[in-house]
């Protein structure tokens, strides 16, 4: 995010896309709704179906999955067209306005229209409300990102903030909320295959140095493969083991009988995990884990806070931490690691990887810490690009089309998204084994629109078959009027209704993230 | 009684609640009133998200396939001497590069850091991602 959660209440403008808020960031949907009730902030939103956020917006749009990217052009068009660009701002802090300015006037709010079936005139309004506002924030999520055109996506939400200067003040700015709860500080430690620690280069000299000094000269510094590359080499035995740390690809990767595939075929597979996952059951050796609730750290939320978890009990049997197995297994390689605590390892990052600098756990002990936080007397940072973008000016990208790799057909005629609901996890593996939590959603469902399901002859309630060119799997029909004619709706929670057989592997060609939220099924009754 | 202060493990908005032990249980959770976040509420699974954490099907020991193609209880020595064998093995035979690495959205930051340490700095493999994108 490049603002802070507490910002969001000073907003006048929020404007909400391929975000279920309230089911998956509970307590910033929380913060969304208070701006509109206390605060009289208007509220836009943008999803393929009704969300619980909907119902205080106000402007709700209904669209049809994978159209964002039209849908995002068409309010660019009416803001150059109508004179709603912040010319001052674009003057001063962006580059490459004329170009941009020239590919998005195709997309007009009619041409949009019949890409997306939202009304021009809601898009022209959403256009005023947005770029007149003194202070509008855009939040989105994996409605935004999974998708063949995720990159592209981003770069056009990235363009409405620039042309309209919603950005680099007080709450406004453009903030992705990050699913998992440290998804932010994986990503902050390097746990991506084209950087270093801290989203620093495996090309630069000095970097390279300084990591030498801890980790050894010889150290990889290759660009890697992502997940999905991973497992499809697995597949075709370019990669023969796999070291999987609580993660669970069976259940939460696209086309899971892909995955198996490769999950089968390599030589080695370590398993490190609190529980017999899907993906275990593969496994050569697993180690058992411990939980969240079990050991000591930090997790970086959403909002760029590193906070300090902390040990409430003895990790069961004879688990241990995460962070311990790693610790004796690199000294079991017979290299040298010598923590104690996490504390240490913390230590190391501090001198490793600069926004963590000033980031210690004695500065943690009452409260968290905002990177970029260079120094210990730093008192961390609240919302970023105040004065310049990281890159120095920010750049205009031009504006493209392009439709969602799988659409309907005859066959399949309807479109799968998928998503969550605020009372289970991930894959479920903790959740489910929660029993207040899993009494509440016990079970894989999916939603039909009401008029579809009469047509289909489907009662509420009853087990429907769902089927795509991948695979097939059962659920239960929940009928309702909160989504789209031919859209239908499933969470991937559930291992008896594992929605990734169906889901498809194509793949954004920038990040490689698969277009999880389209797929095209066919829907039967069971009898 | 005794409170411990910790950050949720459910989702980014990492709210911080006190976790009540007694007796080596959780008998309850007390969100922190002047969190920036939370500001005292939690969401359900703050509130109720801990039950998984003494069910019966955690695993409780290192597991290693026998021949027969079962699991077998092992001690942690001998799981990471199996590791470190077949792990070796493979980078000799056909480098670093065909070993693959998934880290963790849901472990904490200096666990992240060290399976990135153990795949670049000890089995000289860049293949290192996480679900980031699912
Ligand atoms: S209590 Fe709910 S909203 Fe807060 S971090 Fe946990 S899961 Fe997220």
């Amino acid at each position: 995010m490049t603002n802070s959660i507490e910002e969001l209440a000073q907003a006048d403008v929020i404007f909400v896309i391929g975000s279920n808020t309230t089911e998956q960031h509970p307590l910033i949907g929380m913060r969304i709704v208070e701006a509109v009730r206390k605060n009289g902030a208007k509220l836009i939103v943008a999803d393929p179906r009704k969300i619980r956020l909907s119902d205080f917006a106000t402007i709700d749009v209904r669209l049809t999955p994978g159209t964002n990217l039209a849908f995002i052009n068409g309010i660019l068009n009416t803001i150059v067209t109508e004179g709603l660009a912040n010319e001052e701002f674009i003057a001063s802090r962006t580059e490459g306005y004329e170009e941009f300015k020239a590919s998005v006037l195709k997309f007009t709010p009619e041409k949009v229209e019949e890409l997306t079936g939202v009304p021009a005139a809601t898009i022209r309004e959403i256009a005023r409300i947005y770029a007149k506002a003194t202070n509008a924030s855009i939040v989105y999520a994996m409605g935004i990102t999974q998708h063949v055109t995720g990159t592209a996506n981003v770069k056009a939400l990235a363009n409405l903030a620039l042309i309209t200067g919603q950005i680099g003040k007080e709450a406004s700015g453009v903030n992705p909320l990050r699913g998992q709860n440290n998804v932010q500080g994986a990503c902050d430690m390097g746990a991506l295959p084209d950087v270093l620690p801290g989203y620093q280069k495996l090309s630069e000299e000095d970097v390279l140095n300084k990591f030498a000094q801890k980790w050894g000269q010889n150290f990889a510094h290759g660009k890697g493969l992502t997940v999905s590359k991973m497992m499809e080499e697995a597949a075709h035995g370019g990669i023969k083991a796999l070291y999987v740390m609580g993660e669970n690809p069976v259940l939460s990767d696209p086309d899971s009988s892909h995955v198996e595939e490769g999950l089968q075929n390599v030589e080695l597979l370590v398993v490190q995990d609190i529980f017999m996952t899907e993906t275990a059951k593969f496994a050569h050796v697993i180690l058992p884990g411990a939980s969240f609730i079990e050991k000591d750290g930090t997790f970086t939320n959403t909002e760029r806070r590193v906070q300090r978890v902390r040990k409430a009990l003895d990790p069961i049997g004879e688990a241990k931490p995460d962070w311990l197995i790693l610790t004796e297994l690199i000294k079991a390689f017979g290299y040298e690691a010598s923590y104690t605590h996490p504390k240490d390892i913390m230590d190391e990052i501090n001198q490793l990887v600069p926004s963590y600098g000033g980031i210690t756990y004695e500065r943690l002990e009452n409260q968290g810490l905002q990177w970029p936080c260079p120094s210990v007397d730093h008192p961390g940072t609240k919302y970023l690009h105040k004065d310049k973008f990281s890159r120095g000016l920010g750049k205009f990208t031009p504006a493209v089309y392009r439709p969602a790799e799988e659409q309907v057909s005859e066959e399949y005629p309807f479109l799968l998204t998928t998503g969550r609901v605020q009372h289970h996890y991930h894959t479920g593996t903790m959740t489910r084994r929660s029993w207040a939590l899993d009494r509440e959603y016990p079970d894989g469902f999916i939603e039909i629109n009401s008029e579809d399901g009469k047509a289909l002859g489907i009662w509420n309630h009853s087990r429907v078959k769902v089927i795509s060119a991948r695979g097939e799997i059962e659920a239960r029909a929940v009928l309702t009027d909160r989504i789209k004619q031919g859209v239908v709706f499933m969470t991937f929670h559930f291992g008896d209704s594992p929605v990734n057989k169906l889901t498809n592997r194509n793949l954004d060609p920038d990040v490689e993230i698969p277009e999880l939220k389209v797929c095209a099924v066919r829907i039967e009754g069971v009898r | 009684m005794k409170k411990v202060l910790t950050t949720c493990g459910y989702c980014g908005c990492g709210c911080n609640f006190y976790l009540n032990i007694n007796k080596g249980e959780i008998v309850g959770v007390t969100p922190k009133f002047d969190h920036p976040v939370s500001k005292g509420k939690l969401c359900i699974k703050g509130w109720q998200g801990f039950g998984f954490v003494r069910h019966r099907d955690r695993l409780k020991k290192p597991l290693i396939r026998n021949a027969a193609g079962e699991f077998e209880e092992a001690s942690w020595e001998e799981a990471y001497k199996y590791v470190v064998n077949k792990l070796s093995n493979i980078k000799e035979k056909h480098g670093g590069n065909s070993i693959g690495f998934l880290s963790s959205a849901r472990c904490t930051n200096e666990e992240n850091y060290l399976l990135v340490k153990l795949a670049r700095a000890v089995l000289d493999s860049n293949n290192i991602d996480h679900c980031a994108r699912l």
